[in-house]
């Protein structure tokens, strides 16, 4: 065999429409899309890898199974059938950090909770991102002048989307992740906008009358989080 | 029951008068409370007499432990009632030094006292001589100062700690010769129902230890009750206890010790309505609670949890025409509910009754699905057992206490609402094991359905100008300072009480909530000791423990 092409296909556009009707012919119509079509008469497209990322991104999300309070329910029910977020390509629940891509925070955050959510949040791999659901975790909500409430998830991590809502209806959620996705996909970032409380060590606080009190108790490499309440928004 | 039991029960009550004698000179001082009387005893008399209250007068129910500071005393009242009969109720109350709060624990007496004083010693600061695990429970351990105490200044910065969770295949053998490990279950974890923590030691795979670590979800729901005035403010955080779709069941915990502390009535027409709805949220509660019971059991996350998502998904329907809301309904109001049924009216009967239709098809098919599944039998027969002198020693209620053959109901025992006027039975089963647990609330779901039926059928006929929804209710109420009351109703997860002290404003002085989930997830160290790892994940689910409930 020779390897100049035949002449039956230099020079003619025959084999391009064939491999066309051969791919757009036997099938269920359903599948035919512009997509298709365009893709049937060059089976390439040139983008940047960059961009491509973003859109295998953004277009499968897995999510970290994450239930905290009241609006863990109702994301429950995001997942489950009729409002089904699966059909948005982010409804895989996940069970480890490790293997997922976005945490929707459903709920109230209390001091105790907080560091955990942080280091929850740091166990995921990057790129990672954040929706926090419902008045809780946006501000504190109806609990906001607790003693023990975080004024909002967002003085811990940093967030990506707020979906405001008491709880926020599935629906409202649904709207959420997939505004989540399509910046994801569109290579948008949202800056961080709250000086985050860290974890740090205990022997690296400043000292103060409490880090004195304490000094007995806690050991000088265990990791603590401080929250100065009068700072809080 | 003891010659004395008959003697201190009279025709209408509890015969007080025979319980001051039975505590004799123990007793300083008489207090009257509306739900009860309550008898002052001195703080180091405390186990004693409630030894004699329980054994000699069968109050074999603690149900709560309120603790609080008066400007020259604190004060801890122990709420005692009787399995057998939800109507007699006292009060022991123990007043202490303002300087130095110690009265005598009564753990030894009661179990379910362990943890009630402990988080009466986290919020309030009272300390409690011969408590075997005086620290606290819902606050970091760190924490400065008792944030329920007056002198509590909330802006101080606090540090809390982060313990790195321990590995579990480093060598941490508690015990020199033991050969035990230690796991972290929570408090993120799938199986934990939200944010729990299991401190669990493990001698192979058993269980020999549980040590529940609760508190991550602790949102002052008490201080924001306190803060709230009685007329509205307070009715939209009872939805948020039990956040399950329990809604209306929690809401009615607070209209009911509200409407009792300011005689208020309600209106006939109101009440049947509050039964109806109530009964939905039951039902939704339940549901949800056997759906994550089999995800739980065999990850069955494609047919049991969808159905019983779907099922919901139907009540809640239901539910937000009647309030417009799907979870936090804010739909009782004191006196009455907020508006009357959705319009067409018969529109929504039809809904109601479809569902109504739907319901043992649906309930066969769950049945087809679980209950007679082999693995799942395998899994929960036998396992999780709780014997009913656990049950009462643990204070557990609802579902949990009836399947431990515990015949205990409010909504039949001290009835409110509507419910005496019904038909419906109270289910109670005898194993005490996690697959009892599961019959009960399958069958609850059944008599709810009953409930509702009944309901719907009086409010078909109520004539049209008799439809009162609310009765008149002052716009501000500020009931007569110190008066105290102790009111609890049937919650999806048992008894859901409230205690409140007024104190002349239009807001409550103390607030205290009742929590079932609290006193129920007590119980699973007695549960689970002994027991393999999928045991106690089975036993936690079948104990259907909602944190926000728990934490408050």
């Amino acid at each position: 065999m020779s390897n100049e092409p035949r002449d039956v296909i230099r020079g003619s556009t025959d084999a391009q429409t064939k491999t066309q009707e051969a791919r757009m012919e036997g099938v269920d119509n359903r599948f035919n899309s512009k997509l298709r079509e365009a893709f049937g008469s060059s089976p390439f497209i040139l983008t940047k890898f960059d961009k491509f990322m973003n859109w295998v991104r953004g277009s499968s999300m897995f999510m970290l199974q994450f239930g905290i309070a009241c609006c863990s329910i109702e994301m429950m029910h995001t997942y489950a059938v009729k409002h089904d977020l699966d059909r948005f390509g982010s409804g895989v629940p996940r069970a480890s950090p490790r293997q997922a891509d976005v945490m929707i925070v459903p709920g109230t955050i209390v001091t105790k909770f907080a560091p955990r959510m942080k280091r929850v949040y740091d166990q995921m791999p990057e790129p990672k991102f954040v929706v926090n659901m419902g008045s809780c975790a946006i501000s504190g909500g109806p609990f906001q002048e607790g003693y023990n409430v975080i004024k909002g998830a967002e003085e811990v991590i940093p967030v990506d989307i707020h979906v405001p809502g008491c709880p926020p209806r599935p629906e409202a959620l649904i709207y959420g992740v997939v505004k989540m996705q399509e910046r994801i996909a569109n290579g948008e970032s949202s800056p961080v906008t709250v000086k985050p409380y860290e974890l740090e060590q205990f022997s690296d606080l400043k000292q103060d009358e409490l880090v004195d009190k304490l000094a007995s108790q806690i050991d000088e490499d265990d990791l603590v989080m401080r929250y100065n309440w009068a700072d809080s928004p | 029951m003891s010659s004395y039991e008959e003697q201190l029960d009279t025709a209408e009550g509890v015969d007080y008068d025979a319980i001051a004698d039975l505590l004799g000179d123990r007793v300083v001082r008489r207090e009257t409370h509306l739900n009860a009387e309550g008898f002052v005893v001195r703080p180091d008399q405390v186990a004693e007499s409630l030894t004699l209250l329980r054994e000699e007068a069968g109050f074999d129910h603690l149900s709560m432990v309120t603790a609080q500071d008066y400007e020259d005393r604190y004060e801890t009242i122990y709420h005692l009632t009787k399995y057998a009969d939800r109507t007699h109720e006292v009060s022991v109350v123990v007043p202490t030094d303002p300087e130095n709060p110690v009265s005598e624990s009564a753990a030894s007496v009661y179990k379910t006292a362990n943890w009630h004083e402990r988080e009466a010693y986290d919020l309030v600061g009272v300390e409690y001589d011969g408590h075997p695990d005086l620290r606290r429970i819902l606050l970091p351990e760190t924490w400065q100062g008792h944030p329920l105490s007056s002198d509590y200044d909330q802006d101080k910065p606090q540090i809390v700690q982060f313990d790195e969770h321990k590995n579990p295949l480093e060598d941490d053998h508690r015990g020199a010769d033991s050969d035990t490990m230690f796991l972290n279950i929570g408090p993120h974890h799938p199986a934990t129902h939200g944010v729990l923590h299991l401190k669990t030691v493990l001698d192979g795979e058993q269980v020999a230890d549980v040590d529940p670590d609760i508190g991550y979800l602790h949102r002052c729901e008490e201080q924001m009750c306190q803060q709230g005035t009685y007329r509205h403010q307070i009715m939209p955080y009872p939805d948020r206890w039990d956040y399950a779709s329990a809604g209306l069941l929690n809401e009615w915990a607070y209209a009911r010790v509200a409407e009792d502390l300011n005689d208020i009535e309600v209106p006939e027409y109101a009440q049947i309505i509050r039964t109806m709805s109530a009964e939905f949220c039951r039902i939704a509660a339940h549901l949800l609670a056997v759906g994550t019971f089999a995800l739980d059991i065999y990850g069955d996350f494609t047919a049991i949890f969808m159905y019983a998502m779907r099922d919901r998904e139907k009540v809640q329907n239901i539910l937000e025409d009647l309030t417009g809301q799907r979870m936090m309904f804010n739909y009782f109001r004191l006196g009455g509910v907020v508006w009357d049924l959705p319009e067409p009216r018969e529109e929504w009967f039809e809904n109601i009754r479809d569902f109504l239709d739907d319901l043992p098809g649906t309930l066969e098919e769950y049945h087809d699905l679980i209950t007679t599944n082999e693995i799942f039998q395998t899994r929960v027969i036998g396992t999780g057992v709780l014997d009913p002198e656990d049950a009462k020693q643990f204070g557990t209620t609802g579902p949990v206490a009836r399947a431990s053959g515990i015949d205990y109901d409010i909504r039949r025992d001290d009835p409110y609402g509507y419910y005496d006027e019904l038909d419906w039975n109270v289910v109670t089963e005898e194993g005490g094991d996690n697959y009892a647990r599961f019959l009960v609330r399958m069958q609850e779901v059944e008599e709810s359905a009953k409930i509702i039926s009944q309901c719907v059928d009086l409010l078909e006929d109520w004539p049209e100008d008799e439809r009162n929804i609310q009765s008149n209710v002052p716009r501000t109420l500020k009931p007569d300072p110190d008066t105290e009351v102790y009111r609890a109703v049937e919650g999806a997860k048992g008894e859901l009480g409230i205690y409140i002290r007024s104190d002349g404003t239009d807001k409550p002085g103390r607030f205290k909530i009742r929590s079932p989930c609290f006193c129920n997830l007590s119980a699973l160290n007695a549960m689970s000791k002994g027991e393999y790892v999928p045991d106690l994940v089975a036993t936690l689910g079948s104990l259907d423990v909602i944190l926000g409930e728990v934490d408050r």
